[in-house]
């Protein structure tokens, strides 16, 4: 079986189990008791892609400069004990962190922002890193011996030609993210986790369920961006999944 | 033309110091192809570097067509000089086109031109523009790649270029086209070429010079049949290969070694006739042509001596025909295959030009030593 044999497969059975999910959910009567919840999801829904968005996009904007500065060549010496560094910080649990979030920052929404901020910025930094790091030497010292400055061969090389594993890093990061954010309730954050928490404190499953699905439906939906800005922004010849050969 | 004066790189390492290239000399005419020959770690490929400061040079000068390029600009001096690495080295995420254009956008050219520039060039080396401009490297064969990358360090037009074992990674049937096409874009455009090579029948068909490396030091700088009939040491004697004299054989086509004026007859000629002109020049064999020159067949001094008649009923075919510019490598190789002590040399249009035999090639490679002598 090949592989996109395969990928229809799995897709099949992953379609199945949903409709079989929709049966289960209208014979019990939850999609009614979630529908109840309807204003309360899309508010929120709204808030929580907010907390996402803003703290995904600082990690952006922050950790691939990182992770590009980690990866020039004066750095080489320092760079691998600073991705230590940062690997440590990486196993914090991500329930503590926004614990020391609030006990500096507060209670609210900027605490819970910074907490998920730092949970996102390791993978994105690690990707960039490597990324960066893996673009073939020969590559580059045909960019330098054409005559490029650094400045063109990060831009019109080295970046290109990682890119997708940059893209990769996001995405994966993102995940935590729309996935860690319902925990903000916990320190004041507005989120989903709103109906996650509460749905648990009195023991209601349709309210637990809205808050849930709605999580995991952002995050398909974000992935799925995600997906379509890479393949609209990683050249097709460097995008494994565009490879035509000769 | 590229002068390399006292060129000297040491590589400081843990170990104590390196010297890769000790006060390397040289100089290579403009419209000529050096190549820098010598084993690995010889320096060849340190000194190629250290013409576009991929390496720095620790001392010495690098003058191009008499300038110092130490006053240059280093990115100005790379763009300034077209480079191809063995690894080829295309960016993966540029199409054909932009490629090439690498260097012209570089350099500011205008859209226009660097566009009209990329189809010249694949049309230089037969790639055709409709299918290729817009592909990706991935997608395209080995073979094909390295044209690319040949004329993507030709794009800005530089004088002066550098390749590293440009044909290295190729498969050996691949790489002689490749390397004759190269040789056939050579003839026209003359540029000034350093070319690293580890093998010697690369260097003695694609260079117009030959610089033998060993440890940092340059043990000799000479012409290919030079170097092949006189190496300078019992390194490069063994560097060259014991059948350094049939390397040599390469080197020059049959026409250059036939001799002309040969002694011809024709179908309707009687045989005693054949036979008159062996004897008078001392041949065991004449050449048969017909009414438009054309060989087409022998006659053999020992059947003229006991027959009678006219050369149409005694001849014998020719077992093959020399062209004038196949190299005497091959002349060599097929003189033996068909055990023929002599053969008739032709013209591009099959008119006999001469013949070439097998005392003729021995004593055009003998010669240089009895000049020596």
């Amino acid at each position: 079986m090949d592989k996109t044999a395969l990928n229809r497969y799995f897709r099949n059975i992953f379609l199945f189990l949903i409709f079989c999910f929709g049966v289960w959910a209208e014979r019990t009567g939850y999609i009614e008791e979630m529908a109840y919840y309807q204003e309360d999801v899309i508010y929120l829904a709204g808030e929580h892609l907010y907390l996402t968005l803003v703290s995904g996009g600082l990690a952006v904007l922050t950790g691939v400069p990182l992770g590009i500065y980690l990866s020039r060549p004066k750095m080489a010496q320092r760079a691998e004990a600073s991705m230590q560094l940062l690997n440590i910080g990486g196993t914090i649990p991500t329930l503590a962190l926004l614990a020391l979030a609030m006990s500096v920052l507060g209670i609210g929404n900027n605490a819970a922002i910074f907490g998920l901020w730092v949970a996102t910025l390791l993978p994105i930094v690690r990707n960039t890193f490597t990324g960066l790091r893996s673009v073939p030497a020969h590559m580059k010292e045909a960019a330098r011996g054409m005559g490029m400055t650094p400045g063109q061969m990060l831009r019109q090389v080295e970046l290109p030609n990682s890119l997708f594993v940059i893209m990769a890093g996001i995405r994966t990061a993102l995940a935590i993210n729309i996935g860690t954010a319902p925990l903000a309730f916990l320190i004041g954050g507005t989120s989903l986790g709103e109906l996650i928490f509460t749905g648990i404190a009195v023991d209601d499953q349709a309210m637990m369920l809205a808050g849930a699905i709605t999580t995991a439906l952002l995050a398909v939906v974000i992935d799925f961006a995600l997906g379509l800005l890479t393949m609209a922004f990683v050249s097709r010849g460097v995008n494994p999944l565009r490879q035509r050969t000769a | 033309m590229i002068t390399l004066d006292k060129l000297t790189k040491i590589f400081d390492t843990p170990n104590g110091s390196i010297t890769a290239a000790d006060h390397i000399s040289m100089e290579v005419p403009t419209g000529e192809i050096c190549v820098l020959l010598g084993p690995s770690g010889c320096g060849k490929t340190t000194t190629l570097k250290m013409v576009n400061r991929i390496i720095p040079a620790t001392s010495g000068r690098v003058l191009i067509h008499g300038e110092d390029t130490s006053q240059m600009n280093t990115v100005d001096l790379r763009r300034n000089i077209g480079y191809v690495i063995q690894q080829i080295g295309l960016f993966p995420n540029m199409t054909i086109e932009d490629n090439i254009s690498v260097v012209p956008k570089l350099l500011g050219w205008s859209a226009e031109k660097y566009k009209k520039r990329a189809l010249e060039l694949l049309d230089l080396v037969a790639l055709d523009p409709a299918i290729f401009l817009k592909r990706y490297p991935s997608e395209l064969s080995g073979g094909q790649q390295q044209r690319v990358g040949v004329i993507r360090a030709l794009a800005a037009d530089p004088k002066v270029m550098l390749m590293d074992e440009p044909f290295g990674a190729i498969d050996p049937i691949n790489r002689e086209v490749i390397q004759d096409e190269f040789l056939k874009m050579q003839k026209e455009l003359q540029k000034t070429i350093l070319f690293v090579s580890h093998d010697i029948d690369e260097a003695v068909k694609m260079g117009d010079k030959i610089a033998i490396f060993r440890e940092g030091k340059l043990e000799q700088y000479a012409a290919p049949d030079d170097l092949l009939a006189h190496p300078a040491n019992d390194f490069i004697a063994g560097f060259v290969g014991n059948d350094r004299t049939l390397k040599r054989l390469q080197l020059v086509t049959a026409g250059e070694v036939m001799q002309q004026n040969p002694s011809m007859v024709t179908l309707d000629q009687p045989l005693d006739e054949a036979l008159q002109l062996m004897e008078s020049r001392d041949l065991e064999a004449v050449t048969v042509v017909n009414r438009e020159q054309k060989p087409i067949g022998m006659v053999r001094r020992e059947i003229a001596q006991v027959h009678r008649g006219s050369c149409r009923d005694h001849h014998d075919g020719l077992p093959t025909v020399i062209y004038q510019d196949d190299d005497l490598r091959s002349v060599v190789s097929r003189l033996y295959r068909v055990d023929a002590s002599w053969l008739p040399v032709v013209d591009g249009e099959g008119y006999l030009q001469g013949v070439i035999t097998q005392r003729g090639i021995t004593h055009h490679v003998g010669a240089t030593y009895r000049t020596q002598a």
